[in-house]
This record gives structure tokens, sequence and C-alpha cells, in this order.
């Protein structure tokens, strides 16, 4: 028998509303999205900037994991373009002045080391300062912004946008030490801080050791896809061959056969070693590499760099075919063809990039495993050395700009408990929610007459001006219009169905009128087969049955959250404001108080 | 009333018919009654049966008279045809187009005033002619659209929703059907899908006229305390009959019962209905008993529910009047009025 769902537990509905469950900052996205259509963008933008802290720079590159689970791909084809909306309202925000934090002119007196300018670091600095610390970033680039700067090329982020949201931190006055790479944590700690953050990313680019890699004629036309796009970034490489060899799969290779075609690329080819189907990059990524023309060779595992007349002549291939084992495992194995040899002027190597603590002395406290990564604390965000916290890229190796966000605000919290002598496992609770949404008979707060329109495309430049330089912007981000529309589309996931049972009058007014029959009224029974004898069987066990206690016919209401269109249709049906539609709330905590609701109300 | 249209987004397993279909292809528009009214349950169970049976829309006529019944057939099967008509005059309407194509599939749709006060005349006399229809009621023991006043099948007992007395007995509907004839007379109860979609899909296979009286509470008008037609009344005092399996002519589900504890009636088309038994003496084919259960257990103050009665071997109307098995409208204009000529031909034939 199934028991009756507590919607008190705040996780619930949160669940339910699977794009903010999926994003690791849990930003409220149905929120700014209706605040969008409001065209209330600076409100959509601090909604945002609150959870994220980089909405003009994610809106552009985010890898968006709350777009697959955007509930929308269940009963259409395309999920909403939520990333690209969040692009929308940071280019439509007027001034945000006035709703930035106040940063107290007394300060608490303790200090905090930030190693490493990118997106972690900041994030802790955004969420410190306001309480009065002193925070230093020590960064070895000339600029604050880490790999938001130094990896993303600016025909997909330009500069300008980079600098107003890192400025914007570093403008709250936060100690700037910029080209000063840090060679010892020894010394930082030697400075007595009162905490220190290690946000120094994954900067060490994989290299590919076959033969002729260090061979004197071509070493100078092979190039680490990383390092290679740090030096384009701060322009002291402006130039590349016209014939160019990207090897990798992920989005890095694609950013850097896209960058070679504007700085003189004519043949610019991607190879990969697996089938394409297994390619690391977004497959956004990958569309926007081959409508630029640049062809994705798949199966070609490189052998060797052919040196010829004592210059780098290409790059021979042994081309692979894929076996899986019964467990679905892949091997790669030589396809026994003739190999290919890629001709070629350059060559970037764009296959993967690692963390890596050569100045962390190894005798100081900091313990790392077998693989050279540090031990940190899942939750806290702390290393073995109490002082000491890692977060993005450093702690666990590659993952993406939003994870560094998450992590910067969690390790925040725990500097902030560490320095005032709190347990680091007492984290704040997040606020939660949950506000009825009528208005009158059949009026609801909230729009609820969704738009069956497909995903709108987002206006590009035209192809050969994006081409002319690497700082033209290839998208050009939704107008007003675009985004209005695109907002429509928008499934109200936090507008939740909430069943009153006492109120019940069992008539199947809601049964009858629900679009994708999720509403039962039925036996009770074990989750397994109830699940099975639903209207439409609720075989997706990722999502939650809501179950009622029993009704007066001795049955109970079971609800399949998965395929709900938050219509509010069932409320509007139910005689008795049995069901009702609530708005629930979700503010992650932060180590400042909330100013979300202020947003939104 | 609802304003927004109903999402065109669907389950994507929802399953698919015969013809392909899925439920919702069914459905009309978004209703405009009450939220909660009985009625739009039957509104569901219609469509349900509908999809069940794979019946193409365009071979469907729906008709009803007036009322908040009445316009449920606006909520279902969009693409059929239809006839909204006068107050009670629905039966007629049925007779002509039955009448002119006999090909369609004819579903009635009224109310408890439409059919037993202003209607009750065209009722009689569409049962005594066994018109091929199926006739729904929609009974709510009140006239719904004008606002709550008695109909004539509430009970003498029964209160109105201000607490004033139903001076008057009721008039039953279904005792009133085996006495003049119908075929086939149900009974059912809006809340209660599991026996009122067999109950509709056995109706719709039925030649000759089917009645299912559905109990359907008005919850704005007759869904109180002291109404004998309202949710928690019908559910305490519901006595089933029956329960009713509708076996298309392709499946044989028979193994499903034990011998002797069911009752397997056998349709013209070659579709076949199997009742299972609770009453053990209870066979709807005997039209006294029928008739002496529904007298015995009003007096008892409780409904009866499930198929009552039904008659294998009446004759609809057509059959009774010999009339062209070519639908009037697939007839030639030249054969269907051969002109002038051939009038006076025949008037002169009398002289
Ligand atoms: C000729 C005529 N007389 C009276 C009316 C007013 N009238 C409209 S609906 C109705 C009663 C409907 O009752 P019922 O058939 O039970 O439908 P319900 O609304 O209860 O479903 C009446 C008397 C009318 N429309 N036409
Ligand atoms: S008045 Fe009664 S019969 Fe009419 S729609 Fe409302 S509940 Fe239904
Ligand atoms: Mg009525």
């Amino acid at each position: 028998m199934m028991k009756p769902t507590d919607i008190k537990n705040p996780s619930y509905f949160h669940k339910v509303v699977d794009c903010q469950w999926a994003c690791p900052a849990h930003t409220p996205v149905p929120e700014y999205i209706r605040l969008i259509a409001q065209r209330k963008y600076t409100e959509a933008y601090m909604v945002n900037w609150e959870s994220n802290v980089f909405p003009g720079v994610l809106g552009r590159t985010c890898d968006r994991p709350c777009e697959p689970a955007c509930r929308r791909v269940r009963v259409e084809e395309t999920p909403v373009a939520i990333c690209r909306l969040k692009r929308a309202a940071a280019d439509n925000k007027s001034d945000i002045t006035e709703h930035l934090p106040d940063i107290p002119k007394t300060k608490n007196g303790k200090k905090i080391a930030l190693i490493g300018g990118g997106p972690a670091s900041l994030t802790v600095a955004r969420d410190l300062m306001p309480l009065g610390y002193d925070c230093t970033i020590y960064e070895k680039d000339p600029k604050a912004g880490g790999l938001m700067r130094t990896n993303i090329p600016s025909f997909r982020l330009p500069e300008a946008v980079i600098d107003e949201e890192v400025d914007t931190i570093l403008d709250f006055g936060v100690i700037k030490k910029f080209n000063q790479e840090v060679t010892s944590l020894k010394d930082i700690l030697d400075q007595k801080y009162d905490a220190i953050f290690v946000g120094t990313g994954a900067p060490k680019g994989k290299d590919l050791n076959i033969k002729n890699r260090y061979e004197a004629e071509a070493i100078e036309n092979i190039h680490i896809g990383i390092d290679w796009l740090t030096s384009v970034a701060f322009k002291h490489v402006d130039k590349i061959g016209k014939k160019v060899v990207v090897i990798g799969g992920g989005n890095t290779a694609m950013d850097c056969c896209r960058s070679s075609l504007r700085l003189g690329g004519l043949d610019v080819k991607v190879t990969v070693r697996s089938p394409k189907s297994d390619m690391k990059a977004s497959d956004w990524e990958i569309e926007e590499a081959e409508l630029e023309g640049v062809p994705i060779l798949d199966n070609h595992s490189p052998k060797e760099f052919v040196i010829e007349n004592g210059k780098l002549k290409g790059v021979l291939f042994e081309k692979m075919i894929a076996e899986y084992d019964a467990n679905g495992k892949r091997k790669l194995i030589s396809s026994g063809e003739d190999p290919v040899l890629l001709e070629c002027d350059d060559v970037i190597l764009a296959i993967g990039q690692e963390n890596a603590f050569p100045w962390v002395e190894k005798d100081i406290g900091i313990e790392f495993n077998e693989w050279g990564q540090p031990t940190v604390d899942k939750i806290t965000f702390q290393s073995s050395l109490p002082n000491v916290f890692f977060g993005g890229d450093a702690a666990w190796g590659p993952e993406n700009i939003i994870w560094a966000v998450a992590h910067g605000h969690q390790a925040a919290i725990s500097i902030n408990n560490f320095c005032e002598n709190i347990d680091l496992n007492e984290r704040p609770d997040p606020i939660t929610n949950l506000l009825s949404q009528k208005m009158g008979i059949h009026e609801w707060s909230y729009p609820n007459d969704i738009s069956n329109s497909n995903r709108f495309a987002v206006p590009h430049t035209d192809h050969s001006h994006a081409l002319s330089s690497i700082e033209v912007e290839v998208e050009l981000g939704y107008d007003e219009k675009l985004a209005l529309e695109e907002s429509k589309r928008c499934l109200n996931c936090d507008i939740q169905t909430v069943f009153t049972e006492n109120l019940c009058i069992e008539c199947d007014a809601c049964v009858d009128i629900c679009p994708v029959d999720c509403i039962n009224f039925i036996e009770n029974d074990t989750e397994e087969s109830l699940r099975l004898k639903l209207k439409v069987p609720a075989l997706n066990t990722d999502q939650d049955l809501y179950i009622s206690d029993n009704l007066k016919t001795g049955r109970i209401m079971a609800k399949d959250e998965d395929m709900c269109l938050h219509c509010g249709l069932c409320a509007e049906r139910c005689p008795t404001g049995a069901w009702d539609m609530q708005k629930f709330t979700y503010i992650e905590a932060h180590t400042e108080e909330s100013k979300i609701l202020n947003y939104v109300e | 009333m609802t304003f927004i249209k109903k999402p065109i987004f669907r389950h994507p397993s929802l399953p698919k018919n015969d013809l392909g279909l899925t439920y919702r292809d069914y459905e009309g528009l978004v209703s405009t009654l009450c939220a909660g009214c009985g009625h739009d349950s039957i509104t569901a169970s219609i469509v349900q049966s509908c999809y069940d049976l794979s019946l193409p829309a365009h071979k469907i006529a729906k008709l009803s008279g007036i009322g908040c019944s009445s316009k449920t057939t606006n909520y279902f099967l969009n693409q059929s045809h239809g006839f909204n008509t006068v107050h009670g005059r629905m039966p007629s309407v049925a007779t002509g187009a039955n009448l002119a194509n006999r090909d369609l599939i004819y579903i009635g749709v009224s109310g408890d005033g439409d059919t037993a006060s202003i209607g009750l005349g065209q009722y009689c006399h569409a049962i005594r002619r066994q018109l091929n229809v199926t006739y729904i009621v929609e009974n709510n023991g009140t006239y719904g659209l004008t606002k709550g006043q008695f109909s004539a099948t509430n009970d003498k007992k029964s209160k109105n929703k201000k607490g004033a007395d139903n001076p008057f007995g009721a008039i039953d509907l279904a005792l009133m059907a085996i006495e003049l004839g119908a075929g086939f007379v149900a009974r059912s109860f809006s809340g209660d899908k599991e026996q009122l979609v067999p109950l509709i899909k056995k109706a719709i296979a039925y030649n000759g006229f089917s009645l299912i009286d559905v109990i359907s509470p008005c919850v704005t008008f007759n869904n109180h305390p002291h109404s004998t037609k309202s949710y928690d009344y019908i559910r305490e005092h519901n006595t089933a009959m029956g329960e009713l399996d509708f076996v298309p002519e392709k499946e044989n589900i028979q193994a499903k019962y034990s011998e002797g504890e069911s009752v397997d009636v056998t349709l013209h088309d070659g579709n076949s209905i199997n009742l299972q038994k609770l009453d053990g003496n209870y066979d709807p084919r005997d039209q006294d008993k029928a008739v002496s259960i529904l007298r015995k257990y009003r007096g008892e103050g409780k409904v009866v529910t499930g198929l009552l009665y039904i008659n294998e071997d009446a004759n609809e109307m057509h059959e009774t009047l010999k009339t062209s098995t070519t639908p009037l409208n697939a007839i030639p204009m030249n054969d269907l009025c051969p002109g002038i000529d051939e009038l006076d031909k025949l008037n002169k034939s009398y002289t």
C-alpha cells in the first residue's frame, strides 16, 4: 500500500520543477521565464544573478542540463529554450546597481584568499563580500574570468559580457592580485588568511604522445587546444595555417575548429576516435561547427605526425570501428583499412583536460588520491586541511560553468561557517513556499494557456559576416518578440497541483478534463502494481506518484507527475476546490538573505 | 466555465483503437457546464465507448433537446453530425433523421426535464416505434439550466436546495420504457464509468430503442444532503443488478465467468453481452421480473442499476415499416421523387 505523499517535504515539489531540479544552482527557471513574458527583464536577470551569478555568460554558453530535463520534451520534440531566454533577460535588462547587495564599509576582520579568478572563486567572492569579508583573488592571467575568458571564443561570448559580469563582483572591492601565478600554497598559507579557496580549474590540456610529437620540425605547429584558445583570447595568436586538423570531440574541439576558420583556416577538419554519436560535445555546438562547414571525421584514431621536407605534412590516422559487448560497453578496434593521411599546416589537440596541482606542496596536509585529485568533501568542499576549500573544476575535474557556480555558493557557506565556528554540516535550509494562484473562479495568476508552437530558432549573424572576424558574435539572441513567444512555451512546472482529500466528492471532473490522463481514482496498492494499473501506466519511475489519503469510497487519488502540463484544468473543473494550483517556490540557501521574492511579487 | 482551450498535447503512450485513433480524437469542445456536473462524466463515457468500438465519427449523428444535458452533444465527437433541437423534440428530429438515413448511428442525449416533462409524449412514441437510437437521459432530478426547479423524475420525499418539499411523485423513465416496449433498458450512474461504458457500448450495438437512464448529480442545484440524486446518496443506495461486459463479435471472453453465474445475450449483429449475475435469480430477458424488481427496490429507496431489460427479438422501426434498405439519402433523386406524371398515374389509380 502506498502512503500518502508528504508534500511538506521540500524535495517533493522541487523534483516536479524538472528544470530547476536539474540546474546545479537550482535557478528558479519558470519564475524568470514568467518575468520575461511580463517584460520585467531586470527582475528576470536578478533572479538569475542571485542563483547563477553570470546570466549573460551562461545565457550564451551554459551546458544547460535544464533543457533535456524540460517537461516539454515529454509531450513534444523540443524543450523550452531556457538558456537563450536567460540571455534575453541579460540583453534587455536595465541598470542593476540598485539591486546589488550592500557591501559593508566596516569589514568583519576575516581575510579570504581565492586562488584562480574563474567562476568558482568569483562566486565565493560574490557571496562573502556582502558579509564583510576581505577577499583577495590571485589570478595568473591579466584579467579575471578563468575559462569563461580564456577558453570560450569571443564569437560565442563577447568580451564585454564577461567584463560586465566579472566587474560587478570585482567592484564589490575584491583585492585583485592578477598576473600572479601562485606557485606555492605554503606561501599563501603563511600569509595567515582565515580561509583559502582553490578555484584553479582544470588548466592542463592533455597531450598526445604519438610518433614525431616533439620533433623540432613539427612542434611549432602542434597546439594544445585550451592553451591555444587562451593565446587567441589574449591576442597573442591571431592566425593559423590554411589547413587545420583538430583532434578531439568535445566542446573545446568545436571552439578550436570554429576559431581556426576565423583566423585564416580554409580547410578545417575535426577528427574523433569514436563514432560521432559518442562525441562529448553538446549537440548544438556540433551543429554550429557543421553549419560553418567543418567536417567531422569519426572513427579516426591518430597514429603519427608525418614530417616531410623538414616540416609538418599532416597526421596519419587508423580507421576504427566500435564494438559493444553484452553490457553495452564500447571497445574501439582497428577496422583493418589502410591508414588515412590528413594533410595540414597545423594540428590542435583538444582531447581533454585535467586539474593539476604542481604548486601544492605534498607535506602541508592536503591529501591527494592515487589519481592526483585532492580529497574534498562533497557537501562542504573542505579539503583535509580544514582552512582550505576546493571548488569548480579544481575539485573533481572538468565540468562546466554552472557547476563551478554551484560549488562556489556552497563553499562560501562553508567558509562563513568555518570563520564563525559553526559546524560545516549545519547547512542553511532553502526557502520554500506554497501559494495559491487562484484569482477568480476560473482565473489564475499564472499564464496557463500555453503555446503549442515549436521552439523558436535564435537568429544568427549572416554567415560570411560571422566568419569575417573572431570578434563577431554569431548568435544575435532573441529579440523581445521572439523571447515573448518562446516564454509562452513554458509549462510553469512550479505551479503545483495540490490535492485536499476531505474536499473531494469523487465526481471525476478532473479525470475527464486532464489532457494527459495523469489523474486516477483507484484502489490503493503497492507502488509497483499501482503504476501499472493507472489509466496510462506510469512507467517513468524517475517521476513520483502523488498519492492521497483514503477517500470516501475507499479509493485513493493517484496522480502521475510525469506528464502533468500544469494547465490547471483539473482545478478549474473541480467543484469543491479539492484541487488547487499553488506556486511552489524553492530558493536555494546562500550566505545572505535571498531577494528573489522581491522581484517576483 | 473554463476559459482556456484544452491543450492539444496528449500522453505519448495513449493506446490507439482499430482506426489508429486515441480517445482524444473523439472529444468535443471543452465543457461549459458547472465544474463537477455529472453530465461531463457521461460525456467522457460516450467518448470512451465510441473510441472502444472504433466507430468512425462521420457515421454518428448526435441529437439533443434543451437543457444542460442537451448541451453536452457539443462536448463529444466533434467530427460527427449533430442537431440541437427544440425542448423535448429530440425524438421527432431523430425519427426523421433515422428515416432518411438508417445507416448512421444515432445517439440521443436528453435530460429528465427534456424527456419526462415537455418531451414525454415524444419519448413514448419513439419507444413505441422502436426507433433505432441510443437514448441517454442525463437524469439529475432538476431543471439545471433554468436554475433548479423540481423535475418530474425527482423523488417525492426529496427536497430542493432551499429545503422545500417535492409534493409530487416521480416518473420512472426506465419502468415506463419497459412498459412501452423498449428493447433495451438500463440505468446507471455518471460516477460509475466501469458500469456505464459497457452499457453505452451495448446500447449502441443494440438494434432498436435503447434507453440508458443515467443518474447524474447536478452539483449546483441537486447535490445537497436532502437530494436523492446526489453523489453521496447514489453511492449509498446503488444496487447493481449485474456486472456487464460487452463482447464484440471478434472476441470471446466467456472463459472469464464460470457456467451458471452468467447469462450470455447474443445480438442480431453477432455481438453479445455477458451479464454476470450478482442476484442469482435475475435474468434481464424477463420483462415481468424487471418491472417487479424496479418497483420493489423503489419502495425500499434503492436505485437499481445495470442492464434491467433486454429483448433480443424486438423489431426496430425500419423492420416494422419494411422501408428500403438503402438509406433515402442514397437513393437517386429520380427514384425517390419520380415526378408529376407518376403522381398523376397514382392518383388516377384510385378513381
Ligand atoms: C419550449 C421551452 N420551454 C421551456 C424552456 C426553458 N427550459 C430550458 S431548459 C429547461 C429544463 C431542462 O431540464 P433538463 O432537461 O432536466 O436538463 P438539465 O439542465 O437538468 O440537464 C427548461 C424548462 C425552453 N427552453 N423551451
Ligand atoms: S446547473 Fe446542474 S446540470 Fe447544469 S451544468 Fe450546473 S451542475 Fe450541471
Ligand atoms: Mg435535469
